[in-house]
């Protein structure tokens, strides 16, 4: 595909479906109702002015910014676009361009504008750079419809994705009565004192302390057991020959297709009259017997690739086999002990069934079950988003700052989920 | 293979492969007990308690429990203190067998019991109380006489607690089996509603994650700047704890105070607040002539499911897309085949068996959900599927049979779906 982007498109004159002038107007009202939703919301949650968007207008102005691109040549396309994509829009909604009066967050509305009209103009360039208006070849129509549909998938997909986090991270920081005022005020007022008030408050009345610290031990000993009882196994599976190898290696997968539904209910009635319920050491008993299987999955899929040769050398030196996996295997397999332990110490971090259902005695929770136990009406909404917030941005750190090791964790054991 | 050579290897096992293969299980040995007793155990545990009568409360062993209390004030040496001792046990369903019961004697006092069944020793007396029926209480009267006077028999004589021990049957272990909860379990109209929503939740939501993900990794099949970037954004929600991603789903479609309703009603999509999770239908839609109701709070959790997993079908089909190789669509480009044509006849052929391995496994477990339905509705609405059942009839309603029940269904559906899944998926997989 990237040899055919050079070449410059060709008008066959004459109307008809397939031409520049269709994918304009498609890319101008596309782009021009998405970027007008989402900087007019934008704009809302920010400033917390009353903005009402109107994608209309929006629209209107895209179609300007495209029938520019076609009309101007050279480099006054990208600014004439802009600047056709800015006037239709100030035009189109009579001086309100966010159904606002213009004297209301005069500074806020004018970067909103300026935003917009960059942003549609920008879009419009990349799509239609070269687009002809007039009859266009299959391919080349084609080639416009795929660059219009991915700059629209590029805005869907990062707002759909994002807008999620956003709305727990100012949650978190606003008062109930705020947002039951404003629901999409999500202004901040940097200046307030007590801006983290849910958070100071969450680790002096609610422990948060505790179940942070919790959370770490459950899922650092889950990583550790797993390791400890997977390389072995992993190691056996992979170089040692035993009858029963293959069908072992194969069905070890199958254990993971079991859902923790069925096995809650036996566990949770046998761990009771153990009295192993309520405790740290049960769901210590549980996380393992959860991860093992597709730790050991990888981790011998990993062993195989080794050179086998280093470990025959090992074992005439006079190394045991248990001194080879700790001399040779292990130091030479470290990239793939990290994808596993991250994907286990994920797992372990964000498990809620097991949690929920074991642990009763708050001086034991983990992050989970503690921000189950902020789901109710007595308590305000911020409480709850602040414990969300909590209890991601750390495996979130860890996430960004690996993430080289996380995506191969999770795409070795993305089956699961 | 040719059977000609009569000198060949030596065959069976030789002791240095048996040694190896000792070794190997020994290395496995670990692995195959915590899976045993974590996992098959527990399942086969599973079916067990289907069949059983038990309930939440039942959870305990059945204890017998005893009260004492003293009657009578300060008292001169000679004069009676009447105790009352109330044996009881306290479980609804279960009797208790060989409650023996005993207290001690304080010095100085002499005990007399106008039992049978009860034994009078130096310091110490003791009631064979026998067999209890479910809550079932027995009443027996002590007579205390002390040598001198006592100003506070009360405290004296209850200072020293009595004891009571008795044996219970656990609920889980004797032999009492019924096919209640499975009869309640089929029973109830809503179970085929809620298989039907298992499934199509499970369907739609697979299917969703998968288009997704099949559209994010197109997206950043081509490098450019601030791919990355988006590589690691597009992970987010499937990294992200659940509990956070779905209550923060909670509050963003909150009908009074949620954002997305404020910003539907903000740029005029809706006139009135939605309730996206606490809705069953968004009314109905006729096509052909059958009238088919568009449900709400279903619609949205599978568009939840959708947006958390779709990270991982995107990873696959990305690590996919960048392994095809390129001179199949040079070649084409000379061809002249379009951008979409090359999609359709170049692309989406090499991309067949994983986005096939993919649906089935997601299918399995997409199924196998319990949390974010859960998270989120709590399966109300219109939401219950088979896995919230389990917790809803186990938990919700305390009938842990009844929930073991339900499991079972869970687990032999799955089977279903696997046998059927590995029937019909290539052998090479």
């Amino acid at each position: 595909m990237t040899a055919s982007s050079s070449r410059s498109m060709i008008s066959r004159g004459g109307f008809g479906l397939a031409s520049g002038t269709t994918a304009a107007v498609l890319a101008g009202v596309i782009f021009g109702f998405l970027w007008m939703a989402v900087i007019g919301v934008t704009l809302a949650l920010v400033t917390g002015l009353p903005a009402r968007p109107p994608l209309l207008a929006g629209m209107l102005a895209g179609l300007g910014g495209a029938a520019a691109l076609l009309v101007l040549s050279g480099r006054a396309r990208r600014w004439g676009a802009m600047a056709a994509a800015l006037i239709v829009l100030v035009a189109a909604s009579f001086g309100a361009p966010f159904g606002l009066a213009p004297a209301e967050g005069a500074v806020w509305q004018g970067i909103a504008l300026l935003l917009f009209a960059g942003l549609t103009g920008q879009s419009l360039w990349m799509c239609l750079g070269d687009a002809v208006p007039g009859r266009l070849r299959r391919y080349d129509f084609e080639r416009l419809i795929i660059r219009i549909a991915k700059g629209a998938g590029y805005i869907v997909f990062s707002v759909f994705v994002a807008l999620p986090f956003y709305v727990m991270v100012m949650t978190s920081l606003k008062s109930q009565a705020a947002l039951l005022a404003n629901p999409l005020d999500f202004s901040i007022d940097i200046t307030r004192a007590d801006i983290f008030s849910s958070y100071t408050e969450l680790f002096t009345r609610f422990n948060f302390g505790t179940y942070l610290l919790n959370s770490g031990i459950v899922s650092l000993s889950t990583v550790f057991l797993t390791l400890l009882i997977s390389v072995p196994g992993a190691y056996a599976v992979a170089r040692l020959r035993f009858r029963g190898r293959e069908a072992f290696a194969r069905s070890i997968l199958l254990i993971y297709m079991v859902p923790a539904i069925v096995l809650v209910l036996p566990l949770y009635t046998v761990f009771s009259q153990l009295e192993l319920r309520n405790t740290l050491v049960g769901l210590l008993i549980v996380y393992p017997a959860t991860t093992i299987p597709v730790a050991l999955y990888m981790l011998q899929g990993y062993f195989r690739g080794l050179p086998a040769e280093m470990e025959e050398a090992g074992l005439m030196d006079g190394l045991s086999r248990l001194g080879v996996i700790a001399r040779i295997t292990m130091p030479l397999s470290l990239p793939a002990l990290a994808s596993v332990s991250l994907y286990v110490f994920m797992i372990a971090w964000n498990e809620f069934l097991f949690a929920f259902m074991f642990l009763d005695d708050p001086g034991i929770f983990t992050l989970p079950r503690g921000v189950a136990s902020l789901n109710s009406s007595e308590l305000p909404r911020e409480l709850m988003m602040a414990g969300a917030v909590i209890a991601t941005v750390p495996i979130m750190v860890i996430f960004v700052w690996l993430e080289r090791f996380m995506v191969q964790g999770l795409s070795a054991g993305a089956v699961k989920g | 293979m040719t059977k000609s050579a009569h000198k060949g290897p030596p065959k069976g096992a030789g002791p240095l492969a048996r040694r190896e293969a000792r070794l190997a299980w020994a290395f496995l040995a670990p692995t195959f007990a915590i899976v045993a007793l974590m996992v098959l155990l527990p399942l086969i545990a599973n079916f067990w308690i289907s069949a059983k009568p038990v309930e939440l409360a039942d959870l305990r062993p059945p204890e017998p429990t005893i009260n004492e209390r003293v009657r009578g004030d300060a008292v001169a040496a000679g004069e009676e203190v009447e105790v009352v001792y109330t044996a009881r046990n306290s479980s609804p369903n279960l009797p208790l067998r060989d409650v023996v019961f005993s207290d001690t004697i304080p010095e100085g006092f002499t005990a007399t019991v106008a039992d049978e069944r009860c034994a009078v020793e130096a310091t110490e007396f003791t009631c064979e109380i026998g067999d209890m029926e479910p809550r079932d209480r027995v009443r027996l009267e002590a007579v205390f006489v002390p040598d001198s006077a006592v100003d506070d028999p009360e405290s004296l004589l209850e200072g020293s607690e009595p004891r009571i021990t008795g044996s219970g049957e656990n609920p889980l272990t004797n032999f009492t089996f019924t096919a209640a909860n499975f009869v309640k379990v089929f029973d109830a109209d809503e179970f085929w509603t809620v298989l039907w929503t298992s499934i199509s939740y499970t369907i739609f939501g697979t299917g969703g994650a998968l288009v997704l993900g099949l559209f994010a990794a197109m997206l950043l099949n081509q490098p450019f700047k601030g791919r990355a970037f988006l590589r690691g954004l597009f992970l987010f929600p499937y990294v992200a704890p659940v509990i956070a991603v779905a209550y923060t789903w909670v509050t963003l479609l909150d009908p009074n105070s949620g954002a997305m309703n404020a910003i539907l009603q903000q740029i005029g999509a809706s006139d009135g607040p939605i309730n996206f999770l606490g809705q069953t239908s968004m009314g109905s839609v006729s096509i052909l002539g059958y009238t088919i109701e568009m449900p709400m709070a279903l619609t949205t959790v599978v568009v939840f499911e959708a947006w958390r997993y779709f990270p991982l079908s995107f990873l696959f089909i990305l690590a996919r897309m960048q392994s095809i190789n390129t001179d199949m669509y040079e070649a084409a480009e000379i061809d002249g085949a379009t951008p979409f044509q090359q999609f359709w006849y170049l692309s989406l052929p090499q991309l067949a068996a994983i986005l096939a391995t993919l649906f089935l496994m997601r299918f399995i477990w997409t199924f196998n959900k319990f949390d974010d339905i859960f998270l989120l509705t709590g399966g109300a609405a219109g939401t219950r599927t088979l896995t919230v059942n389990v917790y809803e009839q186990a938990i919700g309603l305390s009938n842990i049979g009844a929930g073991a029940a339900v499991a079972v269904v869970v687990f032999l559906v799955l089977l279903a779906f696997s046998l059927v899944f590995f029937r019909f998926s290539p052998k090479e997989g």
